[in-house]
């Protein structure tokens, strides 16, 4: 399966194995964490919640797409769904791939495409009490805001 | 000047001459289309009446609903229009002809919020011929003398007045929803179509901020709305989401949707908030 969800931290190790190929001269992985603060308020935790089964059709969608547009060996995405602490991971990506260039790409390509077509959410709690759907509220006064925008997000672009 | 508020006024002055029978009378669903037409506008503008003939004014279709009755001399739509400007001169009339039975909450949402008050009318675009529809359409205050004067030089066709006038066209989110029924046979074929529609079950599931605003994250639920558009219209007004449409996907059965797509029963519908995954 080229995309997941997982309530448990996610194994990178594991998860690297199953990329491995021998006609592969490297790979490329990207971490998403989650940081202390956004948009100026401290944050504590985040929650993340997902349509499953539309968001899995969709992320194997962009896999597919990863390894059409680029020529690389194997690609995989996993997502963390629950309550994650500060500098936990959220999400994994996980390219192999005969050369380096195209790694990065199609590594690249999957972590834009999954932070905006996949129906995942997440909750920030702050230090002050309060907490929000990140995209959400803020915006709900505004509807000129559309899925098109990739501000607010909490982990490493 | 602030922007005119806007009433509602449901044509049911017509002659019906094609059907040969009262078509605000004809029925759907168990109601007249007079009663679903008056239905449709009051869920979008605060204060809605009738257009009739000064001899209809005790019929017993027309005598429940607040009336204007047409005050010039002539017949046609572009009386009952002009009747209506003239007893509410500051107000924009949002004008529907009782005889469109497919004629969606979100059609009429859609014509509201792409108001243009400068224009002397908004109107849709027939699906057909791309003209303007004058039935299904915001009439402004400033249209008020033009019409005077275009109905003094013998003028009685309101879709050529915007023709000839000029009016803030939109295209139809649905080509079906303005198709209105003139003849007997298009009536056995609309109540035939409007079965499909009736009310049935559909599931929803809420996720994220919809979730908390509905209390639930999921519901199963007895609707005639037509569309998700339509769908997303009932429950807002239920639930109160603060998302407007276009902030919004829809997915029906997990699979990304078109808003006009038309619902079956048993249809699983979630609505996908602003997404914010990674």
């Amino acid at each position: 399966m080229s995309f997941r969800f997982t309530q448990m931290a996610i194994d990178t190790e594991g998860a690297r194995r199953e990329l491995q190929d021998l006609g592969s001269g490297g790979y490329v992985s990207f971490e998403g964490w989650v940081r202390d603060q956004n948009e100026g308020q401290e944050v504590t935790r985040l929650e993340y919640e997902a349509f499953q089964e539309l968001a899995v059709k969709e992320g194997g969608r962009i896999v597919a797409e990863a390894l059409r547009r680029f020529p690389v060996k194997h690609a995989l995405c996993i997502h963390r769904v629950g309550s994650l602490n500060l500098g936990e991971m959220a999400v994994w990506v996980g390219v192999s791939s005969a050369h380096r260039g195209e790694a990065f790409d199609a590594c690249r390509f999957i972590i834009d495409e999954v932070k905006h077509r996949l129906p995942i959410w997440k909750k920030e709690h702050y230090r002050s009490g309060d907490s929000g759907w990140v995209n959400c509220e803020r915006c709900a006064a505004e509807p000129q805001h559309s899925h098109e925008h990739r501000h607010h997000a909490a982990t490493s672009p | 000047m602030s922007i005119p508020p806007i009433y509602g006024l449901i044509l049911a002055g017509g002659a019906s001459k094609r059907m040969q029978r009262d078509k605000a009378a004809l029925e759907y669903q168990g109601k007249t289309q007079l009663a679903r037409a008056f239905e449709l506008a009051s869920r979008h503008v605060n204060k809605v009446f009738v257009s009739l003939r000064a001899d209809q004014t005790s019929d017993p279709t027309r005598a429940q609903w607040p009336m204007i009755v047409d005050s010039s001399e002539g017949e046609g739509p572009v009386v009952g229009i002009r009747s209506a400007l003239a007893a509410h001169a500051e107000v924009a009339w949002l004008v529907l002809a009782c005889d469109l039975p497919f004629l969606s909450d979100a059609a009429i949402e859609e014509l509201l919020r792409r108001r243009d008050p400068g224009a002397l009318a908004t109107a849709y675009k027939s699906a057909h011929d791309g003209l303007p529809e004058p039935l299904c359409a915001i009439w402004e205050p400033a249209a008020a003398q033009v019409l005077a004067d275009y109905q003094a030089a013998g003028g009685h066709c309101p879709r050529k007045f915007l023709i000839r006038h000029g009016a803030h066209l939109l295209d139809l989110p649905d080509p079906r929803a303005l198709d209105n029924v003139n003849t007997p046979q298009e009536y056995s074929q609309a109540v035939a179509a409007l079965e499909t529609l009736a009310p049935m079950q559909v599931k929803i599931q809420y996720y994220a901020l919809m979730r908390e605003q509905a209390g639930r994250s999921e519901e199963t639920l007895e609707t005639s709305a037509a569309t998700p558009a339509d769908l997303y219209t009932e429950l807002t007004a239920r639930y109160g989401f603060t998302l407007s449409r276009e902030q919004l996907k829809v997915a029906v059965n997990s699979e990304f949707s078109d808003w006009s797509r038309r619902l079956a029963a048993n249809d699983a519908v979630v609505f996908i908030p602003p997404v914010a995954g990674g």
